[in-house]
């Protein structure tokens, strides 16, 4: 798409959002008061395994403020948070080896806690500080039973079960691929490697703990709940017809401003459904805000992966066969889109962005006694891409070949259309050689060979990492979707309003928490319409206000909710056609929408604007015969395919021998998402995924004692969140190949940093400490401990 | 619990309540003043979403009692622009794209505001080491860093 000085699309504007928060005046869940407010604390399992033998409330009870308090047995009728992603061999679904558990997970466990923080009691008060002073008087009677965090000890025989379910702590097992044509690669591989690679558990941190205040209307019988949400549609859903089973068309729910999601916030959990349940009770708004120790606790965490991985080669370096055996943590329940993760969002992207011969993919999900493990940025595909190219790094060094070249030998070459992998999926366009070629060019690659070599000299460990990722953005059709296993649909919503005085709203069943929706949807539409921006509006987060949407995840809002927007505004404006010929007498075919006007073909002097055919539509006095009034579409885009954007990374390491520590010294993405609508929008996103990239390669990780199953990293004190003075500036850049899937040609930009700066990280590290022997760093974070210790273990080798 | 008498001046405006001894005074500031431009972001003074002036000093109003504060001149996000004119800082959050789910950014924006006095002219590396106490989880900081380095141009500039 040609940007030219007059479109908004392709320019980055300051955002329009920023006014409220830069001056303290956002409006985030956290900030409502309402009258007769009350106040939700919960009492908590403090044992990862517990059987709970009582629960007294009675001094809670008696405590002075307290409205009331509540435990799973008060909750009558209502039922389990649901799984919405179903794995099971008589649904059809592909690759199922063995079915899904599907396990309980009642909103307040009664018989058993199954993780440190599994809320068993809420109490309600008229202050927050009499909420907490109470819910510290629940006396729990507690059995503690013995209990399990790591996926191998879960699967050993005998180890403590989770859920009472047959297959013990295996949740389900999956494969994808062709295991017999992986085999024959291997046998006619003149090389092999195999590697174990752990992908270690992380918590999403977003700045904005959850929250939500639930109001329940006696006199109307309606139900609104302010919730912490990436998607406030299906919350409403899955909290309305699975949990509570009150109707949908009694509840509101609205997701305000929301501090960051990064995946967190996307699920049904336990703290809405019961403060949503209990207001109902009591009749009065609820509000609870979680505590970042409780967010540790709960928040559905990422990752977690213990993986093998073999690559098999040819001499002189094709890839011939990629083998992988994954073992996936899901934590003590399913989280609603749990099972998704580590198969449908991670086999189906270890084809990369090479033409592998064939490949085979084993899961294995298994339950533990930690917290659930959900979509965190990326969701399966940073593991997929972790795994590939840290084994494709492996394969270079077997072969001693440098690791861009093996790369580069390996590309699907450019294409456009469709390019159908080893692992289901078909991939719509891409130039990867190109994204290469730039990268290289900006980073000064042969230079920075030589001075790693000088370095060396000197005693100094410089490294150099790659990664050359691919992405699966907007995941659809519904259909196919479906047929995976997901329980509900992922098309987008747009409705477009345009108002008599020419003024446009716009509802949005996407949800922005930090990706400026407000700015770039407004600039789409502006745009379009070739109207200023001051005179759209763009709304979201609202479901009394907004058509079924299904929200911001898996970098979807521009491509999907953009495209929905794009379809509403070509409905309008062929209406505004047929209105704008009746006053020009004039046939509808002949008029054409230019810069803001109808206008009869070639003949800009006859013409109307948008204002006046608007006021027309909704003053219709003179008016086309059989033409309804009003000037308002509403769209649902289901797109045909998923997008796929991908890039290549690079970055220069120094370790620092006596110690250990890694240095990121320079960090460089070259990112194709397609077309964009605001550059400065798009490189902010990229930022910030690298630096959550880079957060994993060196310094995060979810820790739990083996013994107790404490999470040890439940502070902001324990686990290593990335600061200002650990990173780089980061230097960016774009190759542009547009998708032929969506008319917007946009692929999709939330996600891509998390993928592709985790493998080139640790490659550069891994590269660093090549001159010592080192050709493999099984776990992460890099550490300076870590790293110290692979320095000393490799002198004491040699 | 007995309360005792707290009196303070936020953003030019004397304010008077009775507050449990144990209040903390971000919580005052939000639930009981009604300024819920400051934020919580954690339990153990990490995240600094808090970060507010005292008595011209940043601090992060998490760590101290509201009667810790009584008589204390304080001011909060919503007192920095003056006269409906932003702060040059709050300006260069802005031009910069330095916030985005815009959570931490009170508190990165007050934080700035000590840091630009103590050093109006700050090395790239001065101004990360200042925001130490500061976490961000949208930005990877590159355009928080922009965005200080293009208010301390602006400031030198009008003086």
């Amino acid at each position: 798409m040609a940007v030219t000085e007059d479109r908004l699309f392709g320019k980055s504007i300051k955002r329009r959002e920023d006014p409220r928060f830069i001056t303290g005046r956002g409006n985030y869940v956290d900030d409502l008061k309402l009258t007769g407010m009350t106040y939700a604390a919960f009492v908590r399992s403090p044992h990862a395994h517990a059987r709970i033998k009582g629960i007294d409330v009675g001094a809670a009870k008696a405590h002075p403020g307290v409205v009331a308090v509540f435990t799973g047995k008060d909750m009558t009728g209502v039922n389990s948070l649901p799984c919405g992603w179903d794995l099971r061999k008589e649904k059809g679904i592909p690759g199922v080896v063995e079915d899904l558990a599907i396990v309980p997970h009642m909103p307040l466990t009664s018989d058993v806690a199954r993780h440190v923080g599994d809320p068993v009691a809420v109490v309600i008060a008229d202050s927050q500080s009499a909420a907490q002073d109470a819910a510290e008087k629940v006396n729990v009677t507690w059995e503690p039973l013995p209990s399990v965090t790591a996926t191998d000890k879960a699967i050993a025989s005998g180890a403590p079960k989770v859920h009472d379910v047959p297959t013990g702590n295996t949740a389900f097992k999956w494969a994808l691929g062709d295991a017999a044509a992986t085999d024959a690669a291997f046998k006619s591989a003149a090389v092999t490697v195999k590697k174990r690679i752990v992908n270690q558990r992380l918590v999403a941190n977003a700045m904005e703990p959850r929250a939500c205040v639930a109001r329940f209307d006696d006199s109307t019988g309606d139900l609104t709940l302010w919730v912490t949400s990436q998607n406030p549609h299906v919350h409403r859903l899955l909290m309305c017809a699975f949990v509570l089973g009150i109707p949908e068309h009694k509840v509101r729910v609205i997701a305000p401003d929301v501090g960051g999601g990064f995946g967190s916030k996307i699920f049904l959990y336990n703290e809405e459904v019961v403060c949503s349940w209990a207001s109902r009770q009591i009749k009065r708004p609820i509000r609870w805000t979680s505590t970042r120790r409780e967010a540790y606790l709960t928040d559905a965490q990422g990752r977690d992966h213990v993986t093998e991985a073999e690559l098999a080669l040819s001499k002189d370096g094709k890839m011939l066969g990629l083998r992988v055996k994954t073992t996936a943590n899901l934590g003590a329940y399913l989280s609603t889109f749990a099972p998704a993760v580590p198969t449908f969002l991670y086999g189906t992207l270890l084809n990369g962005v090479y033409t592998l011969g064939a490949i085979h993919v084993e899961v294995t999900g298994v339950f533990t006694n930690t917290t659930a493990v959900d979509a965190y940025r990326g969701a399966g595909r940073p593991e997929a891409c972790y795994v590939l190219e840290r084994i494709v790094d492996a394969g270079a060094a077997a072969l001693k070949m440098d690791p861009a070249e093996l790369r580069r030998k390996n590309f699907i070459p450019k294409f456009s259309g469709a390019y159908q992998t080893h692992v289901a999926v078909s991939y719509d366009s891409g130039d990867y050689a190109g994204a290469l070629d730039k990268l290289l060019q900006l980073f000064d690659y042969k230079k920075l060979r030589a001075e790693q070599a000088e370095a060396r000299t000197q005693g100094r460990l410089l490294g150099v990492g790659f990664s050359t990722y691919i992405e699966a953005c907007s995941i659809a059709p519904s259909k196919l979707v479906g047929a995976l296993g997901a329980g509900a649909g992922l098309y987008e919503s747009g409705k477009v309003r345009v108002h008599p005085t020419g003024g446009v709203t716009v509802y949005t069943g996407s949800h922005a928490h930090g990706q400026g929706h407000e700015t770039t949807f407004a600039q789409l539409v502006a745009d379009d319409l070739g109207i200023p921006i001051e005179q759209v509006e763009i709304v979201h987060g609202d479901t009394g206000l907004i058509p079924f949407g299904m929200g911001t995840y898996g970098s979807r809002s521009a491509s999907v909710g953009g495209t929905a927007i794009r379809m509403s505004i070509d409905k309008i404006k062929e209406k505004g056609k047929k209105i704008a010929a009746h006053l020009l007498e004039a046939s509808p075919k002949d008029v054409e929408y230019v810069n803001g006007q109808f206008q009869v073909k070639g003949v800009p002097s006859k013409a109307v604007p948008f204002g006046a055919v608007a006021l027309t539509a909704y003053v219709p006095h003179n008016f086309p015969e059989g033409l309804e009034p009003g000037l308002e579409e509403t769209s649902f885009y289901d797109p045909s395919n998923f997008c796929f954007p991908f890039g290549a990374h690079a970055c220069v390491v120094e370790v620092e021998q006596e110690t250990g520590k890694v240095k990121l010294l320079r960090y460089v993405a070259i990112d194709d998402v397609g077309n964009v609508i605001n550059p400065m929008i798009v490189d902010g996103m990229v930022h910030g995924g690298v630096a959550q990239g880079v957060g994993q390669a060196l310094w995060e990780g979810a820790v739990y004692d083996g013994d107790s199953g404490q999470l040890v990293t439940s502070t902001m004190m324990d686990y290593a969140m990335p600061k200002a003075d650990m990173l780089p500036m980061y230097e960016t850049g774009r190759t542009v190949t547009p998708t032929p899937v969506n008319p917007l040609g946009i692929k999709g930009a939330g996600e891509t940093g998390t993928i592709a700066a985790t493998p080139a990280v640790v490659n550069a590290v891994v590269d660093a400490l090549g001159g010592l022997g080192v050709d493999h760093i099984e776990a992460m974070p890099l550490t300076p401990e870590r790293v110290w210790k692979i320095i000393q273990a490799a002198k004491a080798g040699k | 619990m007995s309360k005792l008498p707290v009196k303070m001046t936020i953003n030019g405006q004397s304010v008077s309540h009775e507050v449990e001894p144990r209040l903390l005074l971000v919580h005052y500031i939000r639930e009981t003043v009604g300024l819920t431009g400051t934020h919580v972001g954690c339990d153990t003074s990490q995240c600094g979403a808090c970060t507010i002036m005292m008595n011209g000093q940043a601090v992060k109003s998490c760590t101290l009692f509201t009667v810790q504060a009584t008589g204390a001149d304080i001011m909060t996000i919503e007192g920095l622009a003056k006269d409906g004119e932003l702060h040059p800082i709050q300006q260069g959050f802005w031009e910069k794209h330095g916030l985005q789910c815009g959570f931490c950014t009170p508190g990165m924006i007050m934080a700035a505001v000590q840091l630009l006095e103590r050093h109006p002219k700050p090395s790239e590396d001065t101004i990360r080491h200042q925001l130490e106490g500061n976490l961000c989880r949208c930005t990877g900081y590159h355009n928080i860093v922009k965005a200080i380095e293009w208010a301390a141009d602006k400031m030198a500039a009008a003086k």
